[in-house]
């Protein structure tokens, strides 16, 4: 709680430091030219009006869903965020996924071979990934498997001309399925695969360092030997006794590097043309729109502080001698 | 019984850490090797390459060749002596914005650890605060509360980068606080500067000094990811990220944007192949908290 005030209050001191004029930013040439036109502007976005005062209004409206209105888009922040959001839920949920189900497999890999080339050749790769500029991965992702192998469409969520179906979840690939659209669906899966693999680099070479060092910490365990000594089958020991002791501090690192995606997905989407929030928050931060930014930065925020108290929970669940006070 | 079963596998293991420790050797030499390169490449710029970053001299988007061994670009630069320049933007950049923050994030680290209280509550609070923002978005914010630029650009990731060495260092600080050692000293009539630079200091600079090696690479990565967006270095300027951006916009010339984004990748790359082997090295204990940053 005392954390969601913080969180609103450095959201809103930092937009209201602006030296930049927003009213200058989105009328251009007409706030030279016309000064009713600026403070018509002005009293509109409630700018003319002192700042602690701006801001107990924002957190009043806050309160009620309102995170104030676009200076650029002329509509409620909370409309832009809805249509926005789930396009960036999908493709980080999808970049996730990847980094578990890659960065978990290829850490076991490496623990399991310790020392030997596999691990090697994994620590190089890994630490490259994560030297990785995104940014450029994805140029050159895009610039290779689209422009010089035709393998992927070029950006966006779907084809030109292409509908999603529906909104029930406002995951396009989801909804296609639920519609038992099938051209939809390759057309939305062929759509995400690039930009939430490139986005799930950095953190399937993060899990995949992170697992490697668990599992090796756990392998030296007494009872690890004595799984092995009954003779029970090596996959059963990794999966049932190595694996669930591993992954709590695993599960933990994979709910920070969720920000890390979120970070991402600012780079990937602006990129990919993805119509998500990290592609609004640039429109957003490059045009000083206040409104907009303090949305995606509070927006970003709880999902993140949401993301890691799920994570704590989670403990419970795999390891139930902790528990959530 | 036992012992037969067990001999065999301790003397494996102490054979494989001779061996773990050997071949992590190669990959601390290639670092130092990489990072030393990229900074004699920054220093000796002007005599490596000829021309200047800025100069249109050559028929634009010529491919590479051995005259223009990385092309050049669409007002006809030399791509190559761009990506050389870049170095001494981004390097020279990114130590004094770490440094910035280790100096900044010990200091009220150390306070917060050594007085706690009130002052604890307070410096602690404000790392929770950022901590809370994904880095790059929080950086976005700050940028555009500052105006976009270099300069601005440097200051956002500082406030973004600090709380992490505050952690560290509050968290080593109070672990050594309390120790027999450091009572003695102040027993002995030392003063609180002394007994933290004297006792204190030695515990906190090896954890604090990998930290800092690893931060130097995400630095790197995200000085060039605001440029790239526009909010740090401008055009003209040889800066990797805004060259990058600049080669986007022209996607069938490859070369424009593909070498810069290989120096980032190269430098960043030295940076963690040193912080990792560093951290291996110097300290296994508090490796916890600097999984935190590093993400």
């Amino acid at each position: 709680m005392l954390l969601g005030v913080g969180i609103t209050f450095v959201a809103f001191v930092l937009t209201h430091l602006v030296p930049g004029d927003p009213a200058a930013a989105n009328l251009g040439q007409r706030a030279i030219a016309d000064p009713a036109a600026v403070a018509a502007f002005r009293a509109h976005y409630g700018l003319d009006k002192p700042l602690p005062q701006q801001y107990l209004i924002y957190v009043a409206n806050l309160a009620h869903g309102d995170f104030g209105e676009s200076q650029q888009s002329h509509r409620p922040v909370r409309d832009d965020l809805a249509e926005y959001v789930p396009a960036t839920l999908e493709l980080s949920s999808t970049a996730i996924a990847i980094s578990l189900v890659f960065g978990i497999g290829l850490g076991v890999t490496a623990a399991m071979n310790r020392d030997r080339v596999v691990d090697q050749v994994l620590r190089v790769i890994t630490l490259a990934g994560v030297s990785m500029p995104t940014f450029w991965l994805a140029l050159v992702a895009l610039y290779i498997v689209f422009f010089k192998l035709g393998w992927a469409p070029s950006g966006g969520r779907l084809d030109p001309g292409q509908l999603p179906d529906g909104h029930v979840t406002g995951f396009y690939t989801i909804d296609a399925l639920l519609a038992g659209d099938w051209p939809t669906f390759t057309s939305a899966v062929a759509h995400i695969l690039l930009p939430a693999s490139v986005l799930a680099l950095y953190t399937v070479s993060l899990l995949t360092r992170f697992t490697r060092a668990s599992v090796l910490e756990v392998l030296g365990n007494d009872y690890i030997r004595a799984a092995r000594a009954k003779g029970l089958p090596e996959r059963i020991v990794i999966v049932r006794h190595i694996l669930r002791a591993a992954l709590v501090p695993v599960i933990t690192v994979a709910g920070v590097a969720f920000g890390s995606l979120l970070t991402g997905t600012v780079l990937v989407e602006t990129i990919f043309a993805w119509p998500g929030i990290g592609q609004y928050a640039y429109r957003s931060a490059t045009n000083l729109d206040l409104p907009a930014i303090m949305g995606v930065s509070l927006f970003v925020a709880v999902v993140y502080i949401t993301v890691n108290f799920a994570v704590d929970l989670l403990y419970g669940i795999i390891d139930p001698r902790i528990r959530v006070g | 019984m036992s012992l037969p079963l067990a001999l065999p596998r301790q003397l494996s293991r102490q054979q494989r850490s001779g061996l773990s420790s050997a071949w992590r050797q190669p990959l601390a030499l290639a670092g130092i090797a990489i990072v030393v390169s990229w900074i004699l490449l920054a220093i000796l710029a002007p005599l490596i390459v000829r021309g200047d970053p800025l100069a249109q001299d050559f028929p634009r988007f010529l491919p590479p060749s051995p005259q223009h061994w990385f092309g050049t670009d669409g007002v006809g630069r030399d791509v190559l002596t761009r990506t050389i320049y870049g170095a001494r933007i981004s390097i020279p950049l990114a130590l004094l914005l770490v440094s910035l923050s280790l100096l900044t994030g010990s200091l009220l680290g150390a306070l917060a650890g050594y007085f706690g209280g009130l002052v604890d509550e307070l410096v602690m609070r404000a790392a929770d605060l950022v901590f809370a923002f994904p880095t790059l978005i929080l950086a976005m914010a700050v940028l555009a509360a500052l105006g976009p630029g270099l300069q601005n650009a440097v200051l956002a990731i500082v406030v973004v980068a600090w709380p992490a060495y505050a952690r560290v260092v509050r968290g080593l600080v109070m672990s050594t606080r309390g120790a027999d050692y450091v009572n003695a000293t102040r027993l002995l009539g030392a003063s609180a500067r002394r007994a933290l630079v004297i006792d204190v200091l030695p515990n906190v600079a090896g954890p604090v000094l990998v930290l800092a090696t690893l931060d130097l690479g995400a630095a790197i990565l995200l000085l060039s990811g605001l440029s790239f967006l526009g909010l740090g270095a401008r055009p003209p300027a040889p800066e990797w990220g805004s060259m990058i951006a600049t080669g986007a916009q022209t996607f069938n010339f490859w070369w424009v944007g593909t070498f810069p984004g290989l120096a980032i990748l190269t430098v960043v790359l030295g940076f963690n192949f040193l912080g990792d082997t560093l951290r291996d090295a110097l300290d296994p204990r508090t490796s916890r908290d600097i999984r935190q940053r590093v993400l």
